[in-house]
């Protein structure tokens, strides 16, 4: 009954999503206000509905209801509860009521918190939503049903893949669809903006702030999934360039790209065409992402053929969301007015390089990703693309970005001192220079490629500070003073700098990471020792232990240095019975400076077990860097002008008559 | 979502993670160890989704991880040894693509995006920096002289 609940609240959702997607579109076209104000209405009946759908869900999987189809697949009674509740989102269709539950709950906020909006424009950007929420329902209820019944109903579920069934990955995919989602405010902002025929900085004032939020959750998201991939998959790396990943690092490209236009469009009403288009394209990605992943055609072109209904359906919707909002753009964008204007060396300049490099970084991605498929689709033939080609192609992208992030700041806007600029590129050549003469002498296996990741680290991070120095005065005014102008200066500008760090520290990690990891693969007896860059680790043995779903076998290795104990360390083997699967529990020891990682393998027939060991020297760097740049932007977020000013102007100008 | 799928295939086509070389395969010349680690890290598991024979468990990577090793034992160069596995298994083998004419636009593509857009990027800023200088017109005559009454009005 409660599944049949759900299934009518998800239809009623797709009735009312039809008509925020067209009466305040109406309304706001003919000016009649009666009309406009039926989308906050709208926006929150949804928002309560798709919840209610949620819930419903929910609730088949809390009770173990295996008579719904969606639930006996994907769960089974004995698993932990954190995994039922998570269970929900772990499967194509749980994840597409989790996404819609998302969009409609941002459109409700729109709705109750916009009140600063003009009403024409709220009600179109709502309508937007609503236009994005009747694909994803109409989806949903044509071709994923969440709430099919089983009869008869089986006794036991088939169980969550028992690797899903881990912390990390139970809150990844809700971050990533929160960043994914924030992106379609964007997106209907955008487009709403192209339907009124005006941009300005009061628009990207509202923009900002969502553009901030999904951006945050993004890099969250990607940062849970790679961690997750670092200590779940048990070979110790981080990032592999796999299409699904890729799906979801595309997007944050194109937001972080839009992030800095966005400031551009608000501080100088310039780039606001591109920022426009930019803000399409981010959303685009996100729903290719969703898609691409969701139906499967990343493995293999045949996917498609497998559930024609599926794939169909998903091709029309991103031609028209994607091809519809382009043509609008083409049709529109070159009324926008006359833009501020700015000389090429300054921080507008700055933005448009940021913008040039992201995106084109994106287009790598893009190729490496889809190069595969489109040509396979058009009869070329077979190729892969790995790690190589993206270690070739993306990375010669990111270095002249990350040299130009650290000089961006220090430059006026409007009209930068070049000469200046270089003076200080002095100071951060020296810095550079001295972290690739310490990379060279410290560490041992010093090779010059991987020295240049910290001279890269260093040119960024010296340059932030520098910037942060020149705002608070430093050496220039009393200490007192720099303390006051710390405290008042705008929570934007420490965000930045935080942020901005935060990315220099993730490349001392993946530096660190990818040139001086050690690893040890050999086959053990209790009391055997083997020494790793410096630790020497010790098998003391083997036993199983009951789990709640599963049975463990559990290592102890201690790990010591200089005779002195610094570790014990647990790795598992899990053996799922319900699913026969086996997963590896990788025991981590961090020193912040490095990680210490064991793996417990296979027994090798009655000689001992196989055990892999690595020495990861800057690896809590990368996730420690990503949660930097989070912080940045959180700090960013509660930055005072996101919530007042601009807005009143707008309320000023006078409506523009379609 | 990433990891969800990634792992929803690789168990589908019946790969677990967990170990990938095991102790047994390895060499116990630590120099052709290291290079057979590097030549497996570019292999594509033929039946797994985007792993590679050093991290796949499958069968398949284990028995080619093998033949790189046999062949790398028996006096083999690295490119030697690859080109021998690629001509039973082609090229869909390799991850890092060779640069042939269906692979042209794939490693071109990105920088001839990138000089396309980094041209029509110095056309665009340097044409609204042009703008500019209209608003910038020189005083006439007359605007000067009364600038210079203003500035210099108090002194005399």
């Amino acid at each position: 009954m409660i599944a049949e609940l759900g299934h009518y609240a998800l239809v009623l959702a797709l009735l009312v999503a039809v008509v925020q997607a067209s009466v305040p579109l109406i309304g706001a076209a003919r000016g009649d206000e009666a009309w406009m104000a039926v989308a906050p209405f709208a926006a929150v009946a949804q928002a309560l509905l798709v919840a209610t759908a949620f819930l419903a869900l929910m609730h088949a999987y809390v009770t173990s209801d295996f008579s719904v189809a969606n639930v006996a697949e994907n769960s089974h009674s004995l698993k932990p509860m954190l995994y039922k509740v998570a269970g929900v989102w772990g499967n194509h269709e749980g994840s597409l009521v989790l996404w819609v539950l998302i969009l409609t709950t941002f459109g409700a906020a729109v709705a109750l918190a916009g009140g600063n909006l003009p009403p024409a424009f709220k009600a179109r950007a709502l309508a937007v939503q609503g236009l994005i929420s009747v694909g994803f329902l109409a989806f949903m209820v044509a071709t994923s049903n969440p709430f099919l019944r089983l009869d008869p109903a089986p006794v036991e579920g088939r169980d969550l893949n028992p690797l899903l069934q881990d912390p990390g990955l139970a809150f990844h995919p809700p971050f990533l669809y929160f960043g994914y989602v924030g992106l379609s405010m964007a997106f209907s902002f955008a487009v709403a903006a192209l339907i009124e025929g005006r941009v300005d900085a009061a628009w990207a004032r509202w923009v900002r702030p969502w553009t901030l939020a999904a951006w945050c959750a993004l890099s969250l998201g990607i940062a849970m999934g790679s961690w997750w991939a670092y200590y779940e998959l048990g070979w110790g790396g981080w990032w592999f360039w796999d299409p699904v990943e890729n799906a979801s690092f595309m997007p944050w490209l194109a937001a972080t790209a839009l992030l800095h236009s966005a400031i551009v469009v608000e501080k100088r009403n310039a780039l606001k065409s591109w920022t426009i288009l930019l803000a399409i394209i981010a959303f685009s990605l996100s729903l290719m992402g969703t898609f691409l992943v969701r139906s499967g055609v990343l493995t293999s072109v045949h996917a498609f053929a497998t559930d024609p209904a599926r794939g169909v359906f998903i091709l029309g919707l991103l031609v028209l969301a994607i091809g519809g909002s382009l043509m609008l753009y083409a049709v529109r964008a070159p009324a926008l007015k006359p833009e501020g204007v700015f000389a090429p060396i300054s921080r507008e300049g700055g933005m448009v390089l940021n913008n040039l490099l992201l995106c084109v970084a994106c287009v790598a991605v893009l190729a490496g990703t889809l190069y595969p498929l489109v040509l396979d689709a058009l009869g070329g033939g077979t190729v892969s693309v790995g790690p190589p080609y993206f270690d070739r192609v993306f990375v010669p992208i990111m270095v002249p970005l990350t040299l130009a992030m650290a000089l961006g700041p220090l430059v006026q806007w409007k009209r930068g001192d070049g000469r200046a600029v270089v003076q200080r590129m002095g100071s951060l050549a020296v810095a550079a220079a001295l972290a690739w003469v310490a990379g060279m002498a410290l560490v041992d296996r010093a090779n010059v490629a991987s020295a240049l990741g910290l001279a890269l680290a260093a040119w960024l991070g010296v340059g932030v500070l520098i910037e942060f120095g020149g705002r608070l005065g430093l050496g220039r005014v009393p200490w007192r003073d720099s303390a006051a102008r710390a405290v008042n200066l705008p929570r934007a500008a420490w965000g930045m700098t935080i942020a901005h760090l935060g990315f220099a520290v993730i490349i001392a990690g993946i530096t660190g990471s990818s040139a001086w990891r050690t690893e040890a693969i050999l086959v053990m007896r209790p009391g055997d020792a083997v020494d790793v860059a410096g630790y020497s680790f010790t098998f003391e043995g083997e036993r199983e232990v009951p789990g709640p779903n599963y049975t463990a076998q559990r290592g102890t290795v201690t790990v010591a240095r200089g005779g002195e104990t610094v570790a014990v360390l647990e790795p598992e083997k899990r053996f799922y019975p319900s699913q026969r699967t086996t997963t590896t529990e990788a025991a981590i020891h961090t020193t912040w400076m490095a990680d210490l990682y064991a793996v417990l393998g296979d027994a090798a027939d009655g000689q001992g077990w196989s055990m892999r060991f690595y020495h990861n020297p800057l690896v809590p760097w990368l996730w420690l860097g990503g949660l930097v740049m989070v912080l940045g932007g959180v700090v960013s977020l509660t930055d005072r002008r996101h919530r007042v000013g601009a807005p009143a102007r707008w309320r000023l100008a006078p409506v523009a008559g379609d | 979502m990433r990891g969800a799928f990634l792992i929803a295939v690789l168990l589908a086509l019946g790969a677990t993670p967990a170990f990938a070389v095991k102790p047994d395969e390895m060499l116990a010349n630590p120099t052709l160890e290291a290079r057979a680690r590097a030549i497996s890290a570019d292999l594509r598991c033929l039946v797994c989704q985007n792993q590679s024979i050093d991290d796949s468990d499958a069968d398949l990577a284990r028995d080619l991880r093998l033949l790189v090793r046999e062949r790398l034992v028996a006096g083999d160069t690295d490119k030697q040894a690859l080109d021998y596995i690629v001509a039973r298994y082609g090229d869909f083998l390799l991850l890092d693509p060779p640069f042939k004419a269906k692979t042209w636009a794939l490693w071109l593509g990105p920088f001839v995006v990138l000089a396309g857009a980094a041209l029509a990027v110095g056309v665009y800023v340097r044409r609204q920096a042009r703008r500019a200088e209209p608003a910038t017109t020189p005083l006439s005559a007359d605007e000067a002289r009364r600038l210079r009454d203003l500035l210099d009005g108090p002194h005399g």
